[in-house]
């Protein structure tokens, strides 16, 4: 048990990255990792809202849809996660003011970002358990935070550094997620 | 005259506000979908029909829905769509639900839709909304085909139409396929070029280049409940402190 889980949270992190292999939630990876800081709080917001998303979206899908309703998982499960957010939004605001100050502006970006609703999706195309599956949207959301920190550590050296016109902004950037991403590929193989 | 404006609400898509290439929404299907050409028109045609649907469908309900909770309710008529596109697709295109997998459902989550539901379906007709959607759909059909195109060429040496229908390029004449140009970092790297030649096109064109991606250039940015959901300088100054 122990070890599946180790390797569960491995490959969420590494081998299958959120971020550089899935290629789920690449318009936050893009948009909000102009600073480290920032980077790391948002991986932090969609990690919690993963977990919790999960936490609900898997009894629901398990003991409400199915095996008779699975057409509507995909309803459900964006109904659930924005409802989830706004809540969670509300109580952070409401409860927590020092954290809401932190991260609590990502929160509303979270609800129509990807990988959250793929990570919920995911666990039952990979056919996980309960506490498997919570292991795995923390793992992902732990590698999506790494992904950002590392990315937001590049992003930040591209600034200082002299780049074709042509490649200015957008492109360069990509060329240079494309890099860390080859970068993340020399995992493969590992938790496994 | 009304006839050239009619005709602008579908070329716009295509040519001037490209979604992917000039407004960089859905950036995740576009990277993760385009291994081969017909993965790539799959989703586009998918995407499409969802986004031609919503379209319709918003543009009609935009006097009904209180602006308040026009965001959930714009996700749950996408939603609708999209689940309707997936069971079509597994009936009848096995294949390339196969080779979509998570990313069919994922077309709820896709910038493009939404943004265009906010902001041209939640305030025009049906006509126009129907075109628009259309031309978008058009529009991102076409760019994903074409990074399909090159990163499956380069990537493979070849075409694959269907399993026995495959036409080989490079491969005929012995060229080593690059099979990086299919994995993740081939995506992000043929994106990145077609943005600078795209951005090269629009400079030359008098347009600027595209600023940047998610929600600094979000058309969507409005959409956010709070008006300091959308991290711009500003926001992120108070955020860290």
């Amino acid at each position: 048990m122990v070890s599946t889980i180790v390797s569960i949270i491995l490959a969420g992190m590494f081998t299958d990255n959120m971020v550089l292999s899935k290629f789920l939630g690449i318009c936050p990876f893009l948009g909000v990792s102009k600073k480290v800081g920032t980077a790391v709080s948002m991986g932090a917001a969609v990690t919690l809202v993963m977990v919790l998303a999960t936490a609900v979206t898997w009894p629901v899908c398990t003991y409400l849809l199915m095996p008779n309703f699975e057409y509507l998982q995909t309803v459900v499960f964006i109904l659930i996660i924005a409802a989830l957010v706004q809540l969670l939004e509300i109580i952070v605001k409401k409860f927590f003011k020092a954290l809401y100050n932190a991260f609590g502006i990502y929160l509303s970006l979270i609800t129509t970002n990807c990988a959250v609703l793929g990570i919920t999706i995911l666990n039952f195309t990979d056919g996980l358990n309960y506490v498997e599956s919570l292991f795995n949207a923390l793992g992902a959301g732990l590698g999506f935070t790494l992904a950002m920190f590392i990315f937001s550590g590049v992003r930040v050296r591209l600034e200082s550094s002299k780049i074709p016109k042509s490649l200015q902004g957008l492109p360069i950037t990509l060329i240079a997620a494309a890099l860390v991403s080859l970068s993340f590929m020399g995992f493969a193989g590992i938790g496994g | 005259m009304a006839k050239n404006k009619t005709l602008s609400y579908f070329t716009n898509g295509i040519l001037n506000e490209n979604p992917v290439l000039r407004l960089v929404l859905g950036t995740c299907p576009t990277l993760a979908v385009t291994t081969s050409l017909m993965n790539g028109v799959g989703m586009g045609v998918a995407a499409t029909i969802v986004l031609v649907c919503s379209n319709v469908v918003i543009s009609l309900l935009r006097n009904v829905i209180p602006s308040k909770v026009r965001i959930p309710a714009f996700i749950t008529v996408i939603a609708g769509f999209v689940s309707i596109v997936q069971l079509l697709v597994k009936a009848y295109a096995p294949a390339i639900d196969a080779s979509l997998g998570i990313f069919l459902p994922l077309i709820v989550v896709n910038c493009i839709i939404l943004a265009r539901a906010e902001m041209f379906a939640s305030k025009n007709s049906v006509f126009p909304s129907l075109l628009d959607g259309l031309g978008m759909g058009v529009g991102f059909t076409v760019t994903l085909s074409l990074m399909g195109v090159i990163r499956e060429i380069i990537g493979t040496g070849q075409i694959a139409i269907s399993e026995e229908f495959i036409i080989p390029i490079t491969s005929a004449v012995g060229i080593e396929p690059m099979l990086i140009f299919i994995l993740p970092p081939g995506g992000f790297f043929v994106f990145g070029l077609l943005i600078a030649l795209s951005n090269k096109i629009a400079e030359r064109q008098g347009k600027k280049p595209v600023e940047n991606a998610g929600c600094e250039g979000c058309p969507a940015k409005g959409m956010c409940e709070n008006a300091e959901g959308c991290i711009n300088n500003e926001t992120e100054e108070k955020a860290n402190g």
